[in-house]
């Protein structure tokens, strides 16, 4: 310990004297804490450390969902207790944080690297870009609509594994009777992310742009909407009583211990699987876009820079932006968090099939869809969480009730 | 000096003045200032910052015609009333037995106080470990009862019952120590007078302990209505407002709207709601507890 310290304090004190800059320290605020995740954000501090220059990733990792690392993260910022750089969802979250002027610019960098050339799809940066000037960096593709099931436990049950998700609605009596639990899945943002699921997968990918985007009355009231709610109605029946409070690695290992037939959750479930060590199609499979329509989300986790007083800061923040899209970055992070890397030039060849199935449907722009998080705001999000979660939690909430009260939510949204 | 004879009012007392200075300006800023701020910025449409465009009644009509504040409403009511009825009269009850001149009584009342000392967020997670399908029902169900269910955590109608079951045990042992202080203070001759007088032990109590008994009553009373209207950080640890929204309070959709999904306008009409809630019942309160201490000080 003590020759760390002294060979540290040499390195620095010899640094300082070569360049008279001093090395920052950079707190990196994130709420990476499954298995997967941490594995993945283990693997950014260390390249981050070893970029030299004394600059050093002090980890801050927040426990719980998003939602409640959200609110400390953003109540620090506007406190003026910034961090040196923060995970948020791309997306309006960091809207006026940004209009605000509280966020670092990253244009410059961004144009000397030439980010536009090789980030791909477009509306990446685009949600990063705030009147002309980019305010975040995009450090991967998180797609939702995956669900992922177990073949054993369709065997167990005596039925062929789903490939859609009109099978896997016609087999859950079969794995119910055999005590497994159809769905997998937890509470709040897991039934709302389902329900966006479900609307881009059952409906397609005009209806989501419809509903979500458009906020169109008339689709929003109309017959193929009404289906999408009806699957969620299906949903609520297949799920357990034991959804309350159960964290979405929880619901995942269900399914991978075959106590579940399937869960409908994003590729950052397959990170947990990898950590797991089980493997694409015979340990688990992967239906993307439930086997309906094969689209994906382009949202994704996305780091921004809080603007701070310690110009040695915003050196060490340009520092980490520019290694963050960096090609090996990318490859590493992303194979350990099982989700897709937002530069289409870089070899995933030992990536696992599922997400080699992912990179494919990337490949098409049709195919993609903007997230949740880019179209509403937080207020729309939040209003959403609260309808979804009382109609999954209370079986006698009619279809029609709350295709009206989405409605008016929509409608009503800024 | 011309003040001498006629020294001026505000002079008076000048140290004390001086000293609670600090206090008042407290008072003035903080409570008074911060309340008026979060009265006007409930008007506007202020999101993440706080900003004056005045919007009149639109995030009141909202908040009224969201079925989660409705929710909210009805289950804080429901708590409310019956924590406050339970806590009181099992409190009372725990107190008189334990004034029957028991023997380890220092051991009881530890055992009974000692949940106080545990915070809401320990108390939430010790209670979901217990009422979830693998704590109680998991034991009994080992016992033979096999069919024995306990779904107070995943029904959405029995949810609320059993975030009152905890916050009792959390908080009626404060409430046990504070009667058994009032009942210790009871003069030993008025129970020898109604012994002589021949008035059965529950009379004495209930006509004449109780009554006695009233200033213990009204700091008791003052605590729980606090615990009630702050309740939040025992929904967050035990059901986090699930199933659903089934377990949602007043407080938690504020900090939901504030600080979760950057809606400032809509968690301050809802606080602005609280507030004035806590007035409509606490005015009418103090001016009616404001008289027997007056007439106390005459007579």
């Amino acid at each position: 310990m003590r020759y760390h310290l002294i060979a540290a304090l040499s390195a620095s004190a010899a640094f300082a004297g070569a360049s008279f800059a001093q090395a920052a320290d950079l707190e990196v605020t994130h709420w990476w804490t499954s298995g997967g995740e941490a594995a993945a954000v283990k693997i950014l501090a260390e390249e981050f450390n070893k970029l030299g220059g004394g600059d050093k990733w002090v980890d801050g990792a927040i426990g719980g969902s998003g939602n409640a690392a959200r609110p400390i993260i953003v109540s620090r910022i506007l406190g003026g207790n910034p961090m040196g750089a923060t995970q948020l969802n791309h997306g309006r979250q960091a809207e006026e944080l940004v209009q605000g002027g509280l966020m670092t610019d990253l244009t410059e960098l961004a144009e000397k690297e030439g980010w536009a050339s090789f980030i791909r799809p477009k509306s990446l940066l685009e949600s990063c870009t705030f009147e002309g000037k980019l305010y975040c960096v995009p450090l991967n593709i998180h797609s939702w609509d995956w669900m992922w099931t177990n073949p054993d436990a369709y065997k167990q049950a005596g039925v062929e594994p789903p490939k859609n998700w009109e099978e896997f609605v016609a087999a859950a009596p079969k794995l119910k009777e055999k005590g497994i639990v159809p769905l997998a899945t937890g509470d709040g943002w897991q039934v709302s992310g389902m329900f966006n699921v479900l609307t881009a997968s059952l409906g397609g990918k005009d209806l989501y742009i419809k509903v979500n985007k458009d906020k169109d009355s008339e689709a929003l009231r109309g017959p193929e909407f009404k289906k999408v709610i009806q699957a969620l109605a299906d949903a609520r029946s297949m799920a357990d009583p034991g959804y309350v409070g159960r964290s979405w690695n929880e619901a995942t290992n269900m399914v991978m211990t075959g106590k579940a037939g399937g869960q409908i959750m994003g590729d950052w479930a397959q990170g947990e699987f990898t950590a797991a060590g089980k493997v694409a199609g015979k340990d688990y499979d992967c239906l993307p876009g439930l086997g309906d329509h094969p689209v994906v989300e382009s949202g994704g986790d996305a780091i921004y820079f809080p603007k701070n007083k310690d110009p040695e800061v915003t050196k060490a923040q340009l520092k980490l932006a520019s290694m963050l899209v960096s090609k090996q970055t990318q490859v590493a992070f992303n194979l350990a968090k099982g989700s897709m890397p937002i530069r289409g030039d870089i070899d995933m060849a030992t990536a696992s099939s599922c997400m080699k199935k992912g990179i494919e449907i990337l490949k098409n722009p049709d195919n993609v869809i903007p997230s949740g998080d880019q179209l509403r705001a937080p207020d729309t999000q939040g209003q959403v969480e609260s309808l979804m979660g009382e109609f999954f939690s209370n079986p006698d909430m009619s279809v029609d009730d709350m295709q009206e009260r989405f409605a008016e939510i929509m409608e009503s949204a800024h | 000096m011309a003040g001498n004879k006629r020294p001026v009012a505000l002079f008076r007392n000048l140290n004390a003045k001086i000293a609670a200075l600090p206090m008042i300006t407290t008072v003035l800023v903080v409570f008074i200032g911060c309340t008026l701020w979060t009265v006007v910025y409930s008007f506007t449409s202020s999101r993440a910052l706080p900003m004056l465009n005045f919007v009149g009644f639109d995030q009141y009509t909202r908040l009224f015609g969201a079925s989660r504040w409705a929710i909210s409403i009805k289950n804080i009511a429901i708590y409310g009333c019956l924590s406050l009825v339970f806590s009181l009269v099992v409190g009372f009850v725990l107190a008189v037995l334990m004034d029957q001149k028991i023997r380890f009584e220092n051991t009881f009342r530890t055992i009974f106080l000692y949940p106080f000392a545990l915070s809401f967020i320990v108390t939430g997670l010790v209670w979901q470990w217990i009422l979830n399908p693998l704590g109680i029902q998991k034991v009994v169900r080992d016992l033979g009862f096999e069919s024995f269910n306990l779904s107070l955590l995943t029904d959405r109608n029995l949810v609320i019952y059993a975030i009152l079951i905890a916050g009792l045990w959390q908080g009626t042992g404060l409430i046990m120590a504070l009667m058994l202080a009032g009942l210790r203070n009871i003069d030993e001759e008025i129970w020898k007078a109604a012994r002589v007088d021949g008035i059965p032990t529950w009379k004495t109590y209930v006509f004449i302990v109780i009554p006695m008994m009233r200033p213990v009553f009204a700091t008791a009373l003052v605590l729980i209505a606090t615990g009630i209207v702050k309740l939040y950080d025992l929904v967050v640890a035990m059901t986090n407002g699930g199933p659903g929204i089934s377990s949602e309070v007043p407080a938690k959709y504020v900090y939901d709207f504030m600080f979760g999904w950057a809606n400032l306008g809509q968690g301050l009409a809802a606080s602005t709601v609280m507030l004035a809630t806590v007035l409509i019942i606490l005015v009418p309160w103090m001016m009616l507890g404001g008289r027997p201490n007056k007439g106390k000080a005459n007579g």
